[in-house]
C-alpha cells in the first residue's frame, strides 16, 4: 500500500549487531527513503522500529530531500551514544529522566518553531526537550490466569488478590528488571515516590517469585501465552499496538494512580542536520499535539492538556527532579532497596 | 514703526524642556531603582530556593555504619524546576572527596556559617551556586561535608528582562505623562501673558486705555509700566495732534489778517511801482500761506498714516462730495468737472486722507489747466483694484521730470507763476501708500493722467 502510495520509496531494513566500531550497542537500524538524499537524518531512538515505521514512511514521503537513518538502543546505550559524542542528530527516548540529564548537562540545542507552540507547557523542557507522546503505565494481565477472579482495580486490590491466591500466581508475575530497563527503573521510581504501596506490593510480588523481562514486549508475549499471569509497569501503548495478542491480554490502568510517561524528542548539540531534526520534530508534535488524527501516528492521544491530568493519571514531570534517582548514590540505594523487596 | 520684536529664546519652550528633561531624569531613576530592584528580589528568591534545595539535603546526611549516607530528596532538586526550566547541577563533598554530583562544579570558596553563595561560569553559562557545610562526625572523627546546588540564571534573566521591558515601559509612560502634564502646565501657566498680549494686540490703534484686568502677582510690574508707558504715549499723541491743528490756526491766521491788508492798500495804493510791489507781497503772501497751508497737511497725513485707521469708504460718495466743494474754485476759471463712476467701489480706509490726496490732484487739475478746458474725473475697479482716475487737457507734466513729481518740495518748469508748494503729489502719493495702493503719474494726449490706486476691501 504504501509503495504504491509512494513510488520510488525505498525501504531497507537490517539488523545490526553490536560491532567493535560502536561502543554501544544498538539493537535495530532501519534506512528509510533515497539513499541518494540530499541530507540525512540520524536519528538514535528507544522505540522499536514496528512500531514507528510508518511514521518514519509518511515523513520521508513528506519530506523526499531527507533520508532516515533509525537506529534503535536502549535507553542507556542512548545515553553512552550521545555522551561519546555519536553524530546523530535526533534522540527519542521513553527514559524522561536521562532525556532530561542529557538536556540538563548540555547535550541538547533549543529549537522552537511554530509546530512547538503545540506543546503543552508541561510537555516543554526548556525548548530543548519535546513531549510528542502520553503513554500510560499499566497493569497487563491474561484474562484467562484470572479466571473466576475480580479484576484488581488499586493497588491495594492486587496486593490483597496477590496474597490470597499465592499459589495460582507463584512465578507467573513479570515485571521490568529495572537494573536493566531505564524505563522500568523510571517507572519503579515514581511508583515509589507517588505511593508507599508501592513497597508492599513489591514485597508481596517477591515473595511470590516475580520473573523480570528487559522489554516490555517480551512481557506481553509471556502473557499472551499465558506463561505469566500478569505483567505489572507495562506500557500500555506496547500492549494496545499488539493487536494479534489483543485476545490474549488485557490491559487494566489501576484506579489509585497511573503513572503517565511522556516520550520526548531532542536535537543533539552537536547534530550534523539540525534542520531536518527540526523537521522531523514540528511532524512529530503535529502528530501527536495537532488537531488532525493521523493514522500513522502510533500512540494513543490524550485531549492534551486536560486528559493527561486527570484524577488517577499523573504524568511524570519534566524537570530536575528527574535527576535525582540518576545520582549515583541514589541509583545504588534504590536498586538495593528494591532487590531486598523483590527478593532478587 | 517696526512690527517684529527682537526675539531670544520662548519662555514657553524653556520652561517645558525644562520640564521634560527633568521628567526623563526621573523615569529614568524610577526604572533604574525598579530593575535594580527586581533584580535584587529575583537574585534573593533564587538564592533562597538554592539555599533550601542545599538544607535538605544537608539534612538527609547521616552517618551509617560508620559510612555517610546521603539520601537526595526528590524535592531538592525538583522545587528548582518550580521557578524556571534552568538546568541544575549539584556537588556533595566529605572532607574536599566528591561523593556524588558534579565533580567540576566551580569552588564556592569559604562559604561561612550560614552558607555563601557565588555567580560563576559553568557548562558554557553562568551559574548562581549555593553552598553549605555541615560537621559529621564518623567513627569519632570530625568529616565536613559541603553541599553545593547550583542553577543556570536563564530563567532570572529573562524575569529581569521582561521586568527591565515592563519597567521601561512603566518609565515612558511616566515621562510622558509627565511631558503632557509639563506642556498643560506651561500652556496654563503662560495664559496670563497670552491674554495680555491678545487684550493689547486686539486693541485699535486709537485705543490707549490702560489695562484694567486682573493679572497674576508676577506680572504686575509689566502692566504697572505698560500702562505708564500707555499714558505718556496717550499724552503725547494727543499733544501732538493739538499741536498740529494749533500751528495751522497760528500761522495761517495772521497771514491771513496780513493779506487782508495788503489786498486793502492795493485798492489805494495808485502808483504802479507801489501797486507792483504790493502784488508781490501779496503773491509772497499766498506762496506761504499755501507752504504753512501744506506742510501742516503733510504732518497731519503723516501722523494720520502712522495710526491709520480703516473704515469702509466709498469712493464715488466722496469724490462727488469733494468736486460739489471744488466746483466754485473751477467755475471761476471756466473748467468744466466731470465725472463717470462705475458701479460702487468700496475701499477700507481712512476717508480724511483720501479725500486729501483726491484733492491735491484735482487741485493741480484745476490749477495748471488753461481756462475753458474739461477735466474728467473716472472711479472704477480694475482686477482687484479700484481707482480715481484724474485726466486734465493742461499739457502734461514735464517729459522728463515725471517720476520726479512726487518728491517733496518738487514743482516743474510748467508750474512757473502758479502758486504752490511741490507738496501735493507728496501727501497724495504717502496716503496712497499706506492704503497699500500706488500714486500712477502719465502724460495722455495733451494733459496729464493721474491715478489713485486702491486695494478693494
Ligand atoms: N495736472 C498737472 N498738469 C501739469 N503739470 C502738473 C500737474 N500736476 C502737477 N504738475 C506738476 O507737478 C509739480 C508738482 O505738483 P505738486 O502738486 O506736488 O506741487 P504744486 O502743485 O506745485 O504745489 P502744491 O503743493 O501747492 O500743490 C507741479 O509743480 C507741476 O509742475
Ligand atoms: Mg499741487
Amino acid at each position: 500500500m504504501r509503495h504504491a502510495v509512494v513510488p520510488g520509496l525505498l525501504i531497507s531494513f537490517w539488523l545490526s549487531y553490536a560491532s567493535a566500531l560502536h561502543a554501544y550497542e544498538i539493537e535495530d537500524e532501519l534506512m528509510v527513503g533515497d539513499p541518494d538524499a540530499d541530507a540525512q537524518l540520524r536519528i538514535l531512538s528507544t522505540t522499536d522500529i514496528d512500531l514507528f515505521e510508518p511514521f518514519l514512511a509518511a515523513f520521508v514521503a513528506a519530506n523526499p530531500e531527507i533520508a532516515i537513518d533509525y537506529v534503535v538502543a536502549s535507553s542507556a546505550e542512548v545515553m553512552k551514544a550521545v555522551q561519546g559524542g555519536e553524530p546523530f542528530d535526533l534522540v527519542l527516548s521513553s527514559a524522561m529522566d536521562l532525556q532530561t540529564k542529557l538536556s540538563n548537562d548540555g547535550y541538547t540545542q533549543p529549537y522552537s518553531s511554530a509546530a512547538t507552540d503545540l506543546v503543552p507547557d508541561w510537555g516543554n523542557w526548556r525548548d530543548h526537550l519535546f513531549a510528542f507522546s502520553q503513554e500510560t503505565v499499566t497493569l497487563v494481565i491474561s484474562p484467562a490466569a484470572f479466571e473466576g477472579l475480580d479484576i484488581p482495580q488499586t493497588r491495594q486490590d492486587l496486593i490483597r488478590l496477590l496474597r490470597d491466591h499465592e499459589d495460582r500466581f507463584r512465578g507467573r508475575i513479570g515485571t521490568y528488571d529495572i537494573s536493566q530497563s531505564g524505563a522500568g527503573y523510571l517507572f519503579a521510581t515514581q511508583d515509589a515516590r507517588a505511593s508507599e504501596s508501592y513497597w508492599r506490593l513489591s514485597e508481596v510480588m517477591g515473595n511470590l517469585g516475580t520473573r523480570f523481562f528487559c522489554c516490555t514486549s517480551e512481557m506481553i508475549e509471556k502473557v499472551a501465552t499465558g506463561e505469566i499471569a500478569m505483567a505489572y509497569n507495562v506500557l500500555g501503548s506496547y500492549a494496545t499496538a499488539r493487536t494479534d495478542l489483543a485476545d490474549g491480554i488485557r490491559i487494566v490502568e489501576l484506579q489509585d494512580y497511573t503513572i503517565m510517561m511522556l516520550r520526548t524528542a531532542a536535537i543533539l548539540r552537536d547534530a550534523p542536520n539540525p534542520q531536518a531534526a527540526g523537521l522531523f520534530i514540528d511532524h512529530l508534535i503535529r502528530a501527536a499535539w495537532g488537531p488532525a488524527e493521523l493514522d500513522y501516528y502510533p500512540f494513543p492521544r490524550f485531549p492534551a492538556p486536560e486528559g493527561a491530568v486527570s484524577a488517577t493519571r499523573r504524568p511524570i514531570r519534566l524537570g530536575p527532579g528527574l535527576l535525582v534517582y540518576l545520582d549515583g548514590l541514589k541509583r545504588r540505594a534504590f536498586l538495593s532497596e528494591w532487590r531486598d523487596a523483590m527478593r532478587w | 514703526m517696526s512690527r517684529a520684536a527682537q526675539i531670544s529664546g520662548s519662555i514657553r519652550r524653556r520652561l517645558i524642556g525644562q520640564l521634560v528633561l527633568g521628567s526623563a531624569v526621573l523615569a529614568a531613576v524610577l526604572v533604574l531603582l525598579v530593575t535594580n530592584l527586581a533584580r535584587n528580589v529575583a537574585q534573593d528568591t533564587q538564592d533562597s530556593i538554592l539555599m533550601a534545595s542545599v538544607t535538605s539535603i544537608l539534612d538527609t546526611m547521616t552517618v551509617r555504619d560508620g559510612e555517610i549516607s546521603v539520601d537526595l530528596p526528590y524535592a531538592a532538586l525538583s522545587m528548582l524546576g518550580n521557578v524556571s526550566e534552568d538546568r541544575v547541577f549539584y556537588r556533595i563533598l566529605a572532607d574536599g572527596q566528591l561523593l556524588t554530583g558534579y565533580e567540576d562544579l566551580p569552588d564556592p570558596g569559604d562559604p561561612g556559617r550560614d552558607g555563601g553563595y557565588i555567580t560563576a561560569p559553568y557548562a558554557g553559562t553562568e551559574v548562581r551556586m549555593a553552598t553549605a557545610e555541615r560537621r559529621l562526625s564518623v567513627a569519632g572523627t570530625p568529616i565536613m561535608v559541603t553541599v553545593s546546588v547550583a542553577q543556570t540564571r536563564q530563567g532570572l534573566m529573562q524575569t529581569l528582562a521582561q521586568v527591565s521591558r515592563r519597567g521601561a515601559a512603566v518609565g515612558i509612560g511616566f515621562f510622558v505623562l509627565a511631558a503632557l502634564l509639563a506642556v498643560l502646565t506651561t500652556e496654563f501657566g503662560l495664559r496670563p501673558l497670552r491674554d495680555l498680549a491678545g487684550a493689547v494686540s486686539r486693541r485699535g490703534p486709537k485705543d490707549l486705555r490702560s489695562v484694567k484686568g486682573p493679572v497674576p502677582q508676577e506680572m504686575a510690574p509689566l502692566v504697572i509700566s505698560l500702562n505708564s508707558f500707555i499714558d505718556r504715549l496717550r499724552y503725547s499723541l494727543s499733544r501732538s495732534e493739538d499741536f498740529i491743528a494749533e500751528a495751522a490756526h497760528r500761522v495761517r491766521t495772521p497771514l491771513f489778517t496780513v493779506r487782508t491788508q495788503a489786498e486793502i492798500a492795493l485798492r489805494r495804493v495808485e502808483r504802479p511801482e507801489n501797486r507792483a510791489a504790493i502784488k508781490e507781497m501779496i503773491r509772497a503772501l499766498d506762496e506761504s500761506s499755501r507752504a504753512a497751508g501744506q506742510l501742516l497737511d503733510h504732518a497731519m497725513v503723516t501722523f494720520r498714516t502712522d495710526h491709520l485707521e480703516k473704515e469702509r469708504v466709498l469712493l464715488t460718495e466722496l469724490a462727488e462730495e469733494l468736486v460739489d466743494r471744488l466746483r466754485p474754485v473751477a467755475d471761476l476759471r471756466d473748467i468744466g468737472l466731470s465725472m463717470q463712476s462705475e458701479g460702487t467701489p468700496e475701499v477700507l480706509g481712512d476717508a480724511v486722507l483720501i479725500e486729501n490726496a483726491l484733492r491735491n490732484v484735482l487741485d493741480n487739475a484745476i490749477k495748471y489747466s488753461a481756462p475753458d478746458s474739461d477735466v474728467d474725473i473716472r472711479i472704477g475697479r480694475e482686477a482687484s483694484d479700484c481707482f480715481i482716475m484724474v485726466r486734465d487737457h493742461a499739457g502734461g507734466f514735464p517729459e522728463g521730470a515725471l517720476h520726479r513729481m512726487t518728491e517733496r518740495f518738487a514743482r516743474g518748469d510748467n508750474a512757473g507763476g502758479t502758486v504752490g508748494s511741490g507738496l501735493g503729489l507728496t501727501i497724495a502719493r504717502e496716503v496712497l501708500e499706506a492704503h497699500g495702493g500706488r500714486l500712477t503719474l502719465e502724460n495722455k494726449g495733451d494733459g496729464a493722467c493721474v491715478t489713485l490706486w486702491f486695494p478693494a476691501s
